[in-house]
C-alpha cells in the first residue's frame, strides 16, 4: 500500500546547508502527525520542505506513491494546503476573501469564483465556526480568529494533506482546544492527513496518532505517542534539567524544593495536592505519607516531596512504613493534616495525627 | 447581501470614473488658448468640417495630447500598482524607486547620440531605450533589496538612484548641442505637449499590451496578497510571476518616460485613492479602475498644467506633485494609525 506521505532519508535545510538529516517516516491517510522538539531544532524546516517551500537537500518524499518533486504545481496545490507562521498584513482584505484564496487551484484564468467555489468558502467558514467573521477585515481580527480563518483557507483548498506550522501559538487555551478539535474531526471524518508542529507537548500527546521528535540534526524518534511520551524521552529531547514531565497526564512540574524537610503532610485521595503546591511555591521542602502507590497524591508527591512514605495499593500500612513516618514526624517542626480518609487498609495511620498532636506540631487544613 | 453591496460599490466607482473621464476629455478638447464653441467642436469631430486652423488645433494638437495623457496616465498608475504588488508596499512606484529617472537617462543619451546622425528618432527606439534604462534601474534596486531588507531603506536607495540618474541627465543636457536642447529640456521635465498620432499609436499598442498582461496576472496577483509562501502553496510559480511583474511595470513606465518624460506621484497616489474608493484591493477590480483613475488624473493635471498660467505651460510633474504628494502623505499617516 502507499502512504499519504512517505519520507525516505530526507535532509532539509537552507542554502544547501542541512539543518536536519536522515529523516524517514511514513504517514497513513487520516492520521494526525505532530512534530515536537526544542526551538530551532528544525521543525519548521521539515514542514516547509514537505510543502515544497524549500528544496529537499537529499532523499525523497512521496505523496500517495507519487514523487513530491515531480508533482505539477496545480496538482500539489489540490493535494496539500498549508497554514504557516508567516504573518502578512494584506491590504483591504476581508476574512472571506482570505479564505477564498484557497480556491486558487480550482478557478479559471482570471480567478473568478463560481457559485460552487462560493459554497466551498461558506462550508469552510462553517467548519471552523467563523461565518460571522466573513466580512471583517483580516488585519482587524484577533489571533485566534485569524488562525481559524487561515485554517478555513486551507480547508477550502480541499486538500488531502494539511501542513500547519505551530497553529496554536498566540492562541489562548480555549482557542487551542477548539482548533485541535476541528483538526481531529477533519482527520476522522474527512480522512484529511494532518502534519503539524506543536510547542505544547501535553496537547501533542493527546491529539496525535504519531509523533516525530526533532532534536536538531536528526529525528530522534518516530512513533505513536505511547512510545514517545515517556519521562526519559521528553527529558532528553528537550534537555530538561529542571522540573519533571508526567506522561500519564501530560503535565509538567516545576522542580521540587530540596533540603531538610520542614513539613510532614498527612493526606490521601487528592486532599494533599493543593497543600503540596502551596509548599512548593513557598520553597518549603516537605515529606508526605502514608500514601498508597495508586493514590493521586502519591503521583504528585513523588515529584514534589523530598520523601514519600508509601503503602501497597489495597494493602495495609506496614510496620516499617509506620515507623518511618513516625520518625519523620519527630524530625519536622510542622505536621499539616490535609484530610485523611480512613479505611480498613490504613487504620494504623491514625496514630500519626495523634503523635503530631502529642508533640504540639499538628495543624489541620480546613477547606 | 454584503457581496451585493460590494458589487454595487464597485459599479458606482467605475461609473464615476467613466463620467470623470468623459468630463475631463470634453474639457481638454474645448479649453485652450483658442476658444472653440461646443457646437463647432462637434462639427469638427463628427463631420470633419469647419475652419481649417481650428480643425487642426483639435485634430493635431488637443486630441492626440488628451488621448496620450489618458493612455500614459493609466500606464503610470498601473505600473505603480504592479510595483506595489511586487514589493508588498503601497509606497513603491516607478518614480520613487528611481526607475523613471533611469529611463530618462537612457532616453536622453539615445536622443543625443542618434539625433546627431538622424533627423528624427522613432517612438519605438525611444521606448526601447527607456525600457532598457528602466530594467537596468530595477535590476539595481533588486540587487539592493537582497541586502536592504527594510522597505524604507530600499525606497531611500531608489530615490538616490533617481537623483544620480537625473544628475547624469542634466549633465548630458547641459553639454548637448543647441538644437537638441530645445527638445530635451521640455521633455526631461515632463510634458504631454507636442504628441503626434504616430506616437499615440505606438503608446496605445504598448500600453494595451501591458494592460492585457496585467489582466492575465490578476489571478496570481490576488494569491500573492497573502504573501509569497501562501502563493507558492497555491501553485503560483513565484519566479516567473515576479519576473512578469517587473517586466510589465518597467514596460509601462518606460512608455511614459519615452513619450512624456518623468511624471511623479501618479503611480502611488492613484492606486491608493482607487483602492480606498473600491474598498478592496482585488487586482481584477483594481487593475481597470487604476488605469481609468490614472487616465483621469493625468488628463486633469495636464489641463491645469496648460491652462492655469496660460500662455505659460507648467511641467506636468509640477501639477501631479501638487495633487499627488499630499495623498501620499495622508496615506502614510493613515497606515501609521492602523498599525
Amino acid at each position: 500500500m502507499s502512504y499519504a506521505i512517505q519520507a525516505r532519508g530526507l535532509a532539509v535545510g537552507y542554502d544547501g546547508v542541512p539543518v536536519v538529516r536522515d529523516i524517514s517516516f511514513a504517514i497513513e491517510k487520516g492520521e494526525i502527525v505532530t512534530l515536537i522538539g526544542p526551538n530551532g531544532a528544525g521543525k519548521s524546516t521539515i514542514l516547509k520542505s514537505l510543502a515544497r517551500q524549500l528544496r529537499l537537500l537529499a532523499g525523497t518524499v512521496e505523496l500517495d506513491g507519487r514523487d513530491l518533486a515531480a508533482l505539477p504545481a496545480r496538482e500539489l496545490a489540490r493535494r496539500m494546503a498549508v497554514a504557516l507562521t508567516e504573518r502578512t498584513r494584506p491590504e483591504l482584505m476581508t476574512c472571506r476573501e482570505a479564505v477564498s484564496m484557497g480556491r486558487y487551484p480550482y478557478t479559471g484564468p482570471l480567478g473568478v469564483l463560481s457559485p460552487e467555489d462560493e459554497a466551498q468558502v461558506d462550508a469552510a467558514l462553517e467548519t471552523v465556526r467563523a461565518r460571522d467573521l466573513g466580512e471583517r477585515d483580516f488585519n482587524a481580527v484577533s489571533d485566534g480568529q485569524r488562525q481559524r480563518v487561515l485554517l478555513a483557507r486551507a480547508l477550502c483548498q480541499q486538500p488531502e494533506i494539511i501542513v500547519l506550522d505551530e497553529p496554536t501559538s498566540f492562541l489562548d487555551i480555549r482557542h487551542k482546544l477548539e482548533l485541535l478539535a476541528i483538526l481531529r474531526r477533519m482527520a476522522r471524518e474527512e480522512g484529511i492527513t494532518v502534519v503539524m508542529s506543536l510547542h505544547e507537548i501535553d496537547l501533542a500527546q493527546k491529539i496525535s496518532d504519531k509523533i516525530v521528535c526533532v532534536q536538531g540534526e536528526t529525528v530522534a524518534q518516530f512513533g505513536p505517542p505511547e512510545e514517545v511520551f515517556t519521562e526519559a524521552r521528553i527529558r532528553s529531547l528537550y534537555d530538561l534539567e529542571q522540573g519533571a514531565y508526567d506522561p500519564a497526564f501530560g503535565g509538567v512540574e516545576l522542580p521540587r524544593a530540596e533540603g531538610e524537610p520542614q513539613v510532614f503532610v498527612l493526606s490521601n485521595c487528592g486532599s494533599g495536592v493543593p497543600v503540596y503546591r502551596r509548599l512548593q511555591r513557598r520553597g518549603l521542602p516537605f515529606v508526605a505519607g502514608i500514601l498508597p502507590t495508586n493514590d493521586v497524591d502519591y503521583h504528585l508527591a513523588r515529584r514534589l516531596a523530598v520523601e514519600v512514605v508509601t503503602q501497597e495499593p489495597f494493602g495495609e500500612v506496614s510496620d516499617a512504613a509506620l515507623a518511618r513516618a513516625l520518625a519523620l514526624i519527630g524530625a519536622v517542626p510542622r505536621v499539616i493534616d490535609a484530610g485523611v480518609t480512613i479505611g480498613p487498609g490504613n487504620r494504623r495511620a491514625q496514630a500519626l495525627a495523634e503523635a503530631a498532636r502529642a508533640q504540639g506540631k499538628y495543624e489541620r487544613v480546613t477547606e | 447581501m454584503e457581496a451585493n453591496r460590494r458589487r454595487k460599490r464597485c459599479a458606482l466607482v467605475f461609473a464615476a470614473l467613466a463620467a470623470a473621464l468623459a468630463l475631463t476629455a470634453a474639457l481638454n478638447v474645448s479649453v485652450g488658448s483658442v476658444a472653440i464653441s461646443p457646437a463647432e467642436i462637434g462639427d469638427i469631430l463628427l463631420r470633419r468640417s469647419g475652419d481649417v486652423t481650428r480643425s487642426n488645433i483639435i485634430w493635431q494638437i488637443r486630441l492626440p495630447r488628451l488621448i496620450m495623457s489618458a493612455i500614459l496616465g493609466g500606464a503610470l498608475a498601473l505600473s505603480g500598482f504592479l510595483l506595489q504588488t511586487f514589493f508588498g508596499n503601497p509606497i513603491a512606484g516607478p518614480f520613487v524607486l528611481g526607475i523613471s529617472s533611469g529611463a530618462k537617462l537612457t532616453v536622453a543619451l539615445t536622443m543625443i547620440l542618434l539625433l546627431e546622425r538622424l533627423r528624427a528618432v522613432s517612438s519605438w527606439t525611444m521606448v526601447a531605450a527607456a525600457f532598457a534604462g528602466s530594467l537596468l534601474c530595477v535590476g539595481f534596486i533588486l540587487l539592493l533589496s537582497r541586502r536592504l531588507r527594510h522597505m524604507a531603506s530600499l525606497l531611500v536607495a531608489g530615490i538616490m538612484v533617481g537623483y544620480i540618474c537625473s544628475a547624469a541627465t542634466d549633465f548630458i543636457v547641459t553639454f548637448a548641442s543647441e538644437s537638441d536642447i530645445v527638445n530635451l529640456r521640455g521633455w526631461s521635465l515632463g510634458s504631454f505637449s507636442g504628441m503626434s498620432w504616430e506616437q499615440v499609436g505606438a503608446a496605445a499598442v504598448l500600453v494595451g499590451a501591458g494592460l492585457l498582461g496585467a489582466f492575465l496576472l490578476s489571478k496570481p496577483m490576488n494569491a500573492y496578497r497573502l504573501g509569497e509562501s501562501y502563493a507558492r502553496s497555491l501553485g503560483v510559480n513565484i519566479r516567473a510571476f515576479r519576473a512578469a511583474l517587473i517586466i510589465l511595470s518597467s514596460l509601462l513606465s518606460a512608455c511614459v518616460t519615452a513619450f512624456a518624460g518623468p511624471v511623479s506621484f501618479v503611480g502611488i497616489a492613484v492606486p491608493h485613492l482607487v483602492k480606498r474608493a473600491l474598498n478592496t484591493a482585488r487586482p481584477l477590480a483594481v487593475i481597470p479602475a487604476v488605469f481609468l483613475g490614472g487616465a483621469v488624473f493625468c488628463m486633469a493635471c495636464d489641463l491645469i498644467a496648460r491652462t492655469a498660467f496660460a500662455p505659460t505651460e507648467l511641467n506636468i510633474s509640477t501639477v501631479t506633485s501638487v495633487f499627488g504628494a499630499p495623498v501620499v502623505i495622508a496615506m502614510m499617516l493613515r497606515r501609521q494609525r492602523e498599525r
